[in-house]
């Protein structure tokens, strides 16, 4: 019997020419994007604009205590969330049972993911400064020290936002685990600890780094929530403190003051400098330095996960 | 044999090795402190919601819940006025959340159309089009669209974007409601693509290979089987990108012009809640009125925002039930 040959779909040949050149599209507006900031920004690279100060109101200089602000928040979040995010998916995965408890436990790390970054920031100064802050003054007797804007809130305040994509991504790796290898440990008469420590978390590791890589990126990009805890439009000096122990003393980021922020610098550029067309170039120089940044943080996660992905093919 | 005799046989006999208190002690303890760290988590997102609303309800003691909505001032002639008007910081304070909703939602829903067409599209493309060892490569691209920081987006909009529409439309004002949809645009579409990638991609491929069999092209497929089939993730997707634009804050700040007008309007400047609280909340006194009405806006973005995620959520879910067979 002989097929019957089909006739030209000429809408479907058109539809999916639509689908394909909106995609190509979407490319094209990226690389427009990222190829003007990166034309505008390399510029004014260079050695000094990565580590000098800001100098002349702003319209000279660089970036510098921008940069290590947002290393020191980034460092803090990274302290305070990662191992509490860890930890409790350890707990959600390897020790709790499915109850309707554990299960209203997930959905709601999951539709913390969703809350509004600036409804974070509110949090953090509700919770952070005005109820932790400014009872440990009292309690300390510090005067006015904890109960205002800072650094450690700023990083405290990331590190609750970045929490549940810590959780999920730990949960994501340990689940996929095989449950045989957890059962093989345990025919080895290995106790519940020594086949998470032994088996279990060798195999996620991978992926709860790509957690933290993620939750990293996120928190040097997040700007909203640290809007009104403590990031600063200009200091004269970085949020450092020498740490005394006898006549040796080393520096040490001091949690305690306002800091600037690169993705607050250039906000803050951008809408209230004095004179924006003049600081146009450092703008898109400082703006430059946190895509690549992020960017940089991203394809760590993205190849991370990557071999993740292969090593589980292999299983 | 019994099940439960046997386990106890295999207990006793000589191969069988007994915990000892140390290692039982040892691994209650390490339960315990993963217990810890659990509990700690699920306290913080309680405390997230504690505190939101108790501040945010605070400003309903001061603050009625109709002067949310409006406030009635007589005018120069006696005659009751009814204005819908946000100025915390005037002589008569006007705490109407209407036109922060109206910016708010005069921003979200261009930039949750014009994404879902861009966005579903190209999640067409990635699943079902795309050369599949070419897609290795576009995925982690829509990765990195979605990993730009949003203050970027505003500021590129702030600079290129706005100029370029202020030419092309010419609009009342610069800074409007339209080119801030479009920045918020870009955060929504890699949201839209890589969720409607995932919902396509879930498809069993039985549907596909049973749809070609009767003939049909692949057009025809996508159109009449996939999506069909896949609508309700799709749908989820497009909840969720629009929760994402209703609490995005950077780029309605930069790019929305921050005028509380009450207008229906595109081209006009707006203010969104969420740029509301990130403009005054630096400069309010704690414990004014003002203070806590931030905070009672904080309290309707969240619930806003937590109804769209939660219904996204039971759709992804039922779909994920629906579709393993």
């Amino acid at each position: 019997m002989e097929l019957k040959k089909r006739k030209i779909d000429f809408a479907g040949f058109l539809s999916l020419g639509i689908v394909r050149l909106t995609f190509f599209f979407l490319v094209l507006i990226l690389i427009l994007l990222l190829g003007k900031i990166f034309i505008e920004g390399i510029n004014v690279i260079s050695l000094e604009f990565l580590f000098d100060e800001p100098r002349n109101n702003m319209t000279e200089g660089g970036i510098g205590p921008a940069i290590f602000g947002t290393v020191a928040v980034t460092l803090l979040m990274v302290l305070f969330a990662v191992p509490l995010g860890v930890f409790s998916a350890i707990y959600l995965n390897e020790y709790a049972k499915d109850t309707f408890f554990s299960r209203i436990i997930r959905t709601s790390i999951n539709n913390l993911a969703g809350v509004p970054s600036i409804v974070f920031g509110l949090f953090g100064l509700g919770f952070f400064i005005l109820f932790i802050g400014k009872n440990l003054d009292d309690v300390l007797q510090t005067g006015l020290l904890f109960g205002q804007p800072a650094l450690l809130w700023a990083s405290a305040t990331l590190a609750v936002l970045v929490l549940p994509i810590v959780i999920v991504s730990t949960l994501e790796a340990l689940n996929s685990v095989p449950k045989s290898h957890r059962d093989a440990s345990y025919g080895l008469g290995a106790t519940k600890w020594q086949t998470i420590k032994n088996v279990v978390l060798p195999q996620a590791r991978p992926g709860i780094l790509t957690g933290t890589i993620l939750a990293i990126s996120r928190g040097a990009g997040e700007t909203a929530p640290i809007l009104f805890l403590g990031a600063a439009f200009f200091l004269p000096n970085l949020p450092v403190a020498d740490l005394c122990i006898g006549d040796y003393c080393i520096p040490m980021i001091n949690p305690t003051e306002q800091f600037m922020y690169l993705a607050y610098h250039i906000f803050i550029m951008a809408t209230q400098s004095a004179n924006p067309t003049k600081t146009l170039p450092i703008q898109y120089g400082s703006t430059l330095v946190l895509i690549v940044l992020t960017f940089l943080l991203n394809i760590t996660a993205i190849i991370f996960r990557y071999r993740f992905r292969k090593l589980l093919g292999r299983l | 044999m019994e099940e439960k005799e046997f386990f106890q046989k295999a207990a006793d006999s000589k191969y069988a090795k007994k915990i000892g208190k140390h290692t039982r002690l040892k691994e209650s303890l390490i339960k315990f402190f993963f217990a810890v760290n659990g509990t700690m988590a699920l306290i913080f997102i309680v405390l997230i919601f504690v505190f939101l609303f108790k501040e945010g309800f605070k400003a309903l003691d001061h603050i009625g819940l109709l002067d949310f909505l409006y406030l009635d001032r007589p005018d120069a002639s006696g005659n009751i006025e009814r204005v819908f008007q946000w100025y915390p910081t005037s002589e008569e304070p006007r705490y109407s959340l209407i036109p922060l909703l109206i910016g708010t939602f005069l921003t979200a829903f261009p930039a949750t159309i014009i994404s879902t067409l861009l966005g579903v599209g190209a999640g067409i493309y990635l699943s079902e089009v795309a050369n599949p060892k070419f897609k290795e490569f576009l995925k982690p691209m829509i990765e990195l669209f979605a990993g730009i920081p949003t203050v970027v987006l505003g500021f590129i909009m702030l600079v290129v974007g706005a100029s370029f529409f202020n030419d092309l439309l010419n609009p009342a004002n610069r800074l409007n409601a339209f080119v801030a949809s479009i920045g918020l645009s870009f955060v929504i579409i890699p949201i839209i693509a890589s969720l409607t990638e995932d919902a396509l991609h879930s498809i069993p491929n039985d549907l596909r290979m049973a749809s070609y069999g009767l003939g049909a092209t692949k057009w025809q497929t996508i159109s009449k089987v996939i999506l069909p089939a896949a609508f309700s993730g799709v749908s989820a997707s497009i909840l969720l990108g629009f929760g994402r634009a209703i609490g995005e804050t950077m780029i309605v700040l930069m790019c929305a012009g921050n005028a509380a007008n009450l207008t229906s309007n595109i081209f006009l400047s707006v203010r969104t809640m969420t740029a509301t609280i990130a403009a005054e909340m630096g400069e309010v006194s704690q414990g004014s009125d003002h203070y806590y009405s931030l905070f009672f806006i904080g309290i309707v973005l969240f619930t806003i925002t937590f109804f769209l995620n939660l219904i996204a959520e039971i759709i992804i879910n039922k779909m994920r039930k629906k579709n393993t067979f």
